[in-house]
């Protein structure tokens, strides 16, 4: 699917300063050679399913498929591995990778903090040191997951620059990457950025529709009609995608922030209300004024609340193999509050809002299609924020 | 007109950085007045992005100054063109990708070249994605300035035999920023992009007062200087362009006969 330069279709390339080019040139030739080394595969198995808890379950929500009335719903539980997110997938597929090349430091942005959780729980088990840059605005919002952080032995570095969030702290990682490359390895949380992250992560995250696949198999016999993820960057997408592009009968859909709605300011949704444009190393589809000043983006979901869409993405929107629909504050948080009332399950804010398309298809849907939500995470970490939401002040 | 290669021609150039619209578009037009008043031989004009990943706190904090005062690309161009005739030292942006991409990059140059403006330099555009960019400044007779780091190691003779204009020479690593020390091995980096180019070397980031200019000028043909003068704007600003004058002043003064 990618081309030597790393593009999907127009999107995708390495639009970063000069500095950096051998690092990512020296990352992709380490990449290259370990992704088919044996060893390499059977170490990072071995982590995947003794440390991080893989295969995750995918679990029929029986009583949610009797209360909606149509379709039936099965939930791919990532918010089961270890650190309770799909982001554990690809920080260890990169933490090894960068032990490999020799490197002793990791650092990484964050907006949730699922993340940062997730690279300072990869550097505490390989004995790596660690950096992670998260905006203020969501240290706010997302306090627990920085004291966990901080107890997994990483530094938490604030970001007050811009808007506080989860794209300033990328641009101070790409800062920070610039002024030490020799012992540092920049562990990406998305599929974005420059060539070949977008590639290295989805390969690292595609395991999750790998296993969709099988177990699928194995309870129902045939392939899912619809697979519904969220998309911030679009990693856990990208992941639950992947191996079903080539399924042409397997109708792919993307959830974005709309945030306030789509109309508004306030809102993420990069694919409904962006343009193409060039930023954070990569051509892709980003929210923007019409000089190209990227927009200060909004969500509720920290983990949502980025300005651009990884450029996989970007390509699948062009050929129309993939939808991108837009899903408000209001509508993540009713799926929020409706998982956990209805089968016990509290989900991640930013998953709620796949959750929520699947509430608003499901119905329309004859009873004998299947369609499967990626539950990317768990949502202990939204509870405080979604109490506040609701008008209730509890404290973390 | 005078051309970039003019700026290399009396004695070591000092090439001067200013973010347009810091703090407003007037204060900017008399800051280039100084500065080719005060002997600046090449302008680097900042078109202000909202997420200047090269850049240090000072030039990101112009940046910040500059877009919450209105500064727009169009604005920029307005200010160049009521200036036109009026500068005789070689001027080229520097700013990132997006924000001409977004503009159109067709239409950017076309632009650029109507107000005079020689070259761009765009540093989240390194070689491999120089297609996107330099088609289009080449059939305008822009230059698309070429990058090298101190990380460039074998890349160091691809670039230098495709170099435009001049080669800007990053002096350190990181972002823009004034530095108490440069440790980087200028001398030998220059030695490989002359074997291969006979593009003037300029070198810039962390170069803060004459006695570093000194040190950099020695091995190459230039230096960069922009937080620095930025800082100046900074601390001054709508009174800044007498005492960036007297900076530019005695840098010149510092590299010129070198």
């Amino acid at each position: 699917m990618t081309n030597p330069k790393g593009r999907f279709g127009t999107h995708g390339g390495q639009y970063i300063p000069e500095t950096l080019m051998n690092a990512v040139i020296e990352l992709e030739e380490a990449y290259d050679r370990y992704k088919e080394d044996p060893e390499f595969q059977a170490e990072l198995t071995e982590l995947l399913n003794e440390y991080a808890g893989r295969p995750s379950r995918l679990y029929f929500a029986e009583r949610m498929t009797n209360d909606l009335g149509g379709a039936k719903i099965y939930l791919k539980r990532e918010d089961l591995n270890h650190t309770g997110a799909h982001k554990i997938n690809n920080v260890l597929g990169q933490a090894l990778l960068a032990k490999k090349m020799g490197k002793t430091r990791l650092i990484a942005e964050t907006g949730a903090g699922q993340h940062g959780v997730a690279t300072a729980t990869a550097a505490a088990l390989l004995g790596m040191e660690c950096l992670v840059y998260m905006g203020v605005e969501d240290m706010e919002r997302q306090a627990l997951n920085v004291y966990r952080m901080r107890l997994l032995g990483a530094e938490v570095r604030g970001v007050e620059t811009g808007t506080g969030t989860l794209k300033d702290a990328v641009s101070e990682c790409m800062r920070e990457w610039t002024s030490r490359i020799e012992d540092t390895h920049y562990c990406l949380g998305s599929v974005m950025g420059p060539h070949p992250f977008p590639t290295i992560v989805r390969d690292f995250q595609s395991v999750i529709g790998k296993e969709i696949r099988e177990q699928l198999m194995e309870k129902e016999g045939r392939l899912p009609d619809m697979l519904i993820a969220c998309v911030g960057g679009g990693s856990n997408a990208i992941g639950t995608f992947y191996d079903f592009i080539k399924d042409g009968s397997v109708e792919l859909v993307g959830c974005e922030a709309a945030g306030r709605g789509i109309d508004t300011f306030e809102t993420a949704a990069t694919i409904n209300t962006g343009k193409p444009g060039i930023f954070h190393g990569m051509k892709s589809y980003f929210c923007q004024n019409e000089y190209g000043q990227i927009a200060p983006v909004y969500s509720i979901s920290a983990g949502l609340d980025y300005p651009g869409i990884g450029p996989e993405h970007a390509w699948l929107h062009d050929l129309g193999r993939a939808k991108y629909v837009a899903i408000t504050d209001e509508e993540a948080v009713q799926a929020f509050e409706y998982l956990s009332r209805t089968e016990g399950i509290i989900l991640a804010i930013e998953s709620s809002h796949a959750l929520a398309y699947a509430m608003k298809v499901a119905p329309k849907m004859p009873k004998d299609r299947i369609i499967v939500v990626t539950v990317s995470g768990r949502g202990d970490k939204d509870v405080a924020a979604i109490a506040r939401y609701r008008g209730e002040d509890i404290h973390d | 007109m005078t051309e970039i290669s003019d700026a290399f021609t009396k004695g070591k150039a000092f090439v001067a950085f200013v973010t347009c619209g810091d703090p407003d578009l007037e204060t900017t037009k008399s800051v280039i007045r100084s500065l080719q008043d005060n002997g600046a031989d090449l302008i680097e004009l900042g078109i202000p992005f909202s997420d200047p990943t090269a850049e240090g706190p000072v030039i990101q904090a112009a940046n910040t100054r500059a877009l919450s005062g209105g500064v727009t690309t169009d604005s920029i161009f307005s200010m160049l063109e009521e200036m036109s005739g009026e500068i005789k030292v070689p001027m080229v942006f520097m700013t990132y990708a997006n924000v001409v991409f977004s503009y159109g990059t067709e239409r950017f140059v076309g632009r650029c070249k109507d107000v005079g403006i020689k070259g761009l330099i765009l540093p989240d555009v390194p070689y491999e994605e120089r297609e996107d960019f330099a088609p289009y400044c080449e059939k305008e007779g822009l230059s698309l300035i070429s990058m090298v780091a101190p990380t460039s190691a074998d890349r160091i003779s691809m670039i230098a035999k495709h170099a435009k204009g001049f080669i800007y020479l990053v002096s350190s690593l990181g972002v823009t920023g004034t530095r108490s020390e440069i440790t980087t091995d200028i001398g030998s980096i220059t030695k490989i992009i002359r074997e291969n180019s006979g593009t003037p070397v300029a070198v810039g980031f962390g170069i803060s007062g004459p006695d570093q200019a000194k040190k950099m000028a020695v091995h190459t043909d230039g230096v960069i200087v922009g937080s620095a003068i930025v800082r100046i704007i900074e601390k001054y600003g709508r009174d800044a362009p007498v005492h960036v004058g007297e900076f530019t002043r005695s840098m010149k003064d510092a590299v010129k006969d070198l």
